[in-house]
């Protein structure tokens, strides 16, 4: 993170410089100069740097240059919006993923799975914003049953807000969740499918087969859960990549989430607020490969006899 | 036909009876950006400007022709030539209940004029503002200055008791750890109230229901929203979930324009986009020719002034929403002189121009531009590469973001560069000040970037600074402009025009400044 921290900063020497955008067309140099001075923008990188660092690790990362609050509150205020937005298009992902995974991938000749792998192209090769802004077209502008940006109303619950607790807010939810869960799904989908052909050619497939279980037992059972490893490691690391990457979702449907907020703070140069989100994004990589290595012992129990056994030694 | 036209009539009767005042509206909006703040003078910035002139009123302000009209002045006299006495509209309240008196008034120029104010440059000249009595405020100048009252247009009234209580009465400070209060609260004497503010999100403000003035328009709730992407403004203008976009995206206009539910309205914008030179370094930074500066020569500068097909540019890049110009200044503003003309478009001219000057083949030079900051600006500029090329110039074009580019020419690290300006003030003093007075590194030139200096032009330009005698006046700026154009200071382009687009149903008045004024809009 200290390294993502850096590589940020030595970045944002180059993105601008927002004392001219504060300050407007008709400021004096000394106004220039003092405002300059002020925000520490006249020192070199890596004295802004250490700075940085030092408030960051007391909490502190400054005031925005655009809006005027501190970022810190900015962030948490952003935050439910994203992970709802994420989370939503996560579960949706792995919902339908999966089971159309394992249908493609047990009936690999049916027209059905034929027709989803087709479609599933469509999800792999569309870009994000075109696939929002069709999604606009048609159910905003054509047909007028959904709002074309926006989060709706929300429910303030303590320092949390969401917008599924509302009609507005849940009509809101669909098309970004699905703008941002079509990539991934179509991805998981994929994926599940292969490792169940693969899967569903071992021999221990066979065995179960011949010892009688049910198609269930066998498909479910054994197949399914051999498969979850890699599906795993890929969710993980695309859970990530949707709060990260949800940037561009949140920019076409105007979702007030924390890529929105960078995406803003970067035609304002507002430093602050892409220094701390770029921590922030890089803190959930670490947590979510975390987990994701957690989950492993959960699914896998040879990894928990390794440990064990290693353990004796 | 005939039964048409009646029926039409009575049509627009109907409307109108339906828009008498009184008719409670609300009118949702949207544009790119959001409103920065609250706080007037934490921030420079024209969309925050507009925003918030709906809550915070200023001594004067423009009418529908940009002349200056009481606002929170009834009335004004100058007792000398540096002292103006200001007469305040009496029984006036904030929103919050406190009166308007001339503390108020003072408060807020020194506030404005304080260390950590983002907008003192509206009070350029202005040395201290006194109060006379409870309704009456003198404001003292460095010396005689004529635009004053426009200055005063955007220099915004807060409430000393207010900002006392809530302890802003300093400029919020960027460096400290904490928001301040006038960030997301306000009190102005406005015809809008606050109501609330989500950045990013959307902003409410309702109509005053205490407020002095009467509303020309009948819009009683503003809905803001900000809307970053362009496909998604335009899609939720055709939804119908908002009623007006500021900044429709060119390449949606001829689609609005084709839809039976929006319209467009189109307006010149007060605002002249131009190319400068680098006519200082006695060597170009980024060019072919060695020792010499080939924009010192004007042969050179009126070569490349005359290969511009701007014609070509307005009809294919513009498609035809441009005034090509030759001068500094726009109609709009005051000091315009008709006479002045944009030269003729000739490129065997040009070519025998350069060839004079010593450059038969031409040079080598790169020309920079934002890409983000004016209609088409990086397309524009492509076309003059080319157009350049056609008189032998080979021209490398260096596009980027307004952010990045506005630091590099500022910088004066540029040899060639676009640039547009609006006269806030709407007069041509101020155009010049900034972009053809000598650079002093005082506040003058602080925008003429490719350094031109003539020391005739910086007398003219210090002279109608003081002049008070307006026919006198006038003819000053007209001789500057014209000096400024002989010269070819800057290679002019043309006059944007700025498309509004919105619902069939609302009727506004588009503004030279790019301001929507919100007492004028009507929701029928």
């Amino acid at each position: 993170m200290l390294v993502v921290a850096f590589v940020a900063f030595s970045l944002f020497q180059y993105v601008g410089d927002p004392v001219q955008l504060m300050l407007g067309q008709f400021a004096t140099p000394a106004d220039r100069i003092r405002l300059t001075h002020e925000l520490g923008l006249d020192q070199p990188f890596y004295v802004q740097f250490f700075h940085f660092v030092v408030n960051a690790v007391h909490g502190q990362f400054g005031v925005s240059l655009r809006i005027g609050k501190p970022v810190s509150v900015l962030l948490a205020q952003r935050l439910p919006a994203t992970l709802e937005l994420s989370i939503c298009a996560a579960l949706l992902a792995l919902a339908v993923g999966i089971p159309a995974g394992v249908y493609a991938g047990l009936r690999p000749n049916s027209w059905l799975a034929r027709l989803a792998m087709s479609a599933s192209l469509v999800g792999v090769s569309l870009p994000t914003f075109l696939i929002g802004i069709l999604l606009i077209l048609v159910f905003a502008v054509k047909l007028g049953w959904l709002p074309a940006f926006g989060r709706g109303d929300v429910v303030h619950l303590g320092g949390w807000t969401t917008g599924l607790l509302t009609t507005t807010g849940l009509k809101s939810l669909i098309m970004p969740t699905v703008t941002l869960a079509l990539f991934q799904l179509t991805l998981i989908m994929r994926l599940v499918r292969s490792e169940m052909l693969e899967v569903l050619r071992a021999d221990y497939i066979k065995f179960a087969r011949a010892r009688g279980l049910s198609d269930r037992a066998v498909n479910f059972g054994h197949a399914l859960r051999n498969t979850l490893v890699p599906v795993i490691t890929i969710t993980g690391l695309q859970l990530g990549s949707i709060i990260a990457f949800s940037i561009i979702t949140e920019q076409v449907f105007q979702w007030p989430g924390m890529g929105l907020l960078f995406v803003q703070a970067v035609s304002y140069a507002d430093i602050p607020v892409m220094a701390a989100y770029l921590c922030l994004i890089a803190l959930v990589f670490v947590v979510i490969n975390l987990i994701v290595d957690l989950l492993y012992y959960v699914v896998d129990p040879r990894l928990r006899i390794d440990r064990t056994s290693a353990a004796g030694h | 036909m005939r039964k048409g036209v009646s029926l039409c009539i009575s049509a627009l009767f109907a409307t109108m009876l339906v828009a008498a005042p009184g008719y409670a509206a609300t009118f949702r909006w949207a544009s790119q950006g959001d409103i920065l703040t609250f706080d007037p003078y934490a921030q420079n910035e024209s969309f925050n400007n507009t925003f918030n002139a709906y809550v915070y009123e200023s001594l004067v302000q423009y009418d529908k022709k940009f002349d200056v009209v009481p606002q929170l002045a009834v009335k004004w006299e100058q007792v000398t030539p540096t002292q103006w006495r200001f007469h305040l509209r009496p029984n006036v309240k904030f929103h919050e209940g406190e009166p308007f008196t001339a503390d108020d008034v003072v408060f807020s120029i020194h506030r404005q004029l304080s260390k950590r104010s983002m907008t003192k440059s509206y009070l350029v000249g202005v040395a201290d503002a006194k109060k006379v009595d409870d309704l009456t405020v003198d404001i003292i100048t460095d010396g005689p200055a004529p635009v004053l009252l426009r200055q005063l247009t955007d220099v915004r009234i807060m409430s000393k008791s207010w900002c006392e209580k809530h302890n802003v009465v300093d400029v919020q400070d960027y460096v400290a750890k904490e928001e301040t209060y006038a960030v997301s609260h306000a009190d102005g004497t406005g015809p809008y109230v606050l109501k609330s503010r989500e950045p990013d999100v959307k902003t409410v403000l309702e109509a005053n229901p205490h407020w002095w003035g009467k509303l020309e328009g009948n819009v009683t709730e503003i809905v803001y929203t900000p809307i970053k992407s362009a496909a998604t403004r335009t899609a939720a203008l055709l939804s119908g979930e908002i009623d007006f976009v500021l900044d429709p995206p060119p390449q949606d206009l001829p689609k609005l324009k084709s839809d039976p539910n929006i319209k467009v309205v189109e307006g010149t914008e007060n605002r002249t986009v131009f190319i400068g030179m680098d006519q200082k370094r006695d060597e170009l930074l980024y060019s072919s020719v060695k020792g010499k500066n080939p924009f010192k020569d004007l042969r050179v500068r009126q070569a490349l002034n005359m290969a511009v097909d701007i014609e070509a540019i307005k009809r294919t890049l513009m498609r035809g929403q441009s005034i090509p110009t030759g001068e500094l200044i726009t109609p709009e503003s005051y000091g315009y002189d008709p006479t002045i003309k944009r030269g003729p478009f000739s490129v065997a001219k040009a070519k025998a121009l350069l060839k004079e000057a010593g450059y038969p083949d031409g040079f080598e030079v790169t020309l920079d531009c934002p890409n983000d900051r004016y209609i088409n600006d990086a397309l524009i500029c492509q076309a003059l590469t080319s157009m350049w090329a056609k008189i032998g110039l080979k021209v490398k074009l260096d596009a980027m973001p307004k952010a990045q580019y506005f630091a590099k020419i500022n910088k004066l690290d540029t040899s060639l560069y676009m640039l547009g300006w609006a006269v806030a003030t709407f007069d041509a003093q101020d155009a010049l000040i900034n972009l053809v007075h000598t650079r002093d590194g005082k506040g003058s030139g602080e925008y003429n970037d490719g350094s031109y200096s003539n020391p005739k032009m910086d007398e003219l330009i210090e002279k109608m600074k003081v002049e008070t005698d307006v026919p006198k006046r006038l003819a000053l700026i007209h001789e500057a402009l014209r000096m400024h154009a002989q010269d070819v200071a800057h290679i002019m382009l043309h006059q944007q025009i700025i498309p509004w687009a919105m619902r069939k149903n609302i009727a506004v008045i588009h503004s030279a400044d790019n301001r929507l004024r919100m007492q004028w809009v009507h929701v029928n």
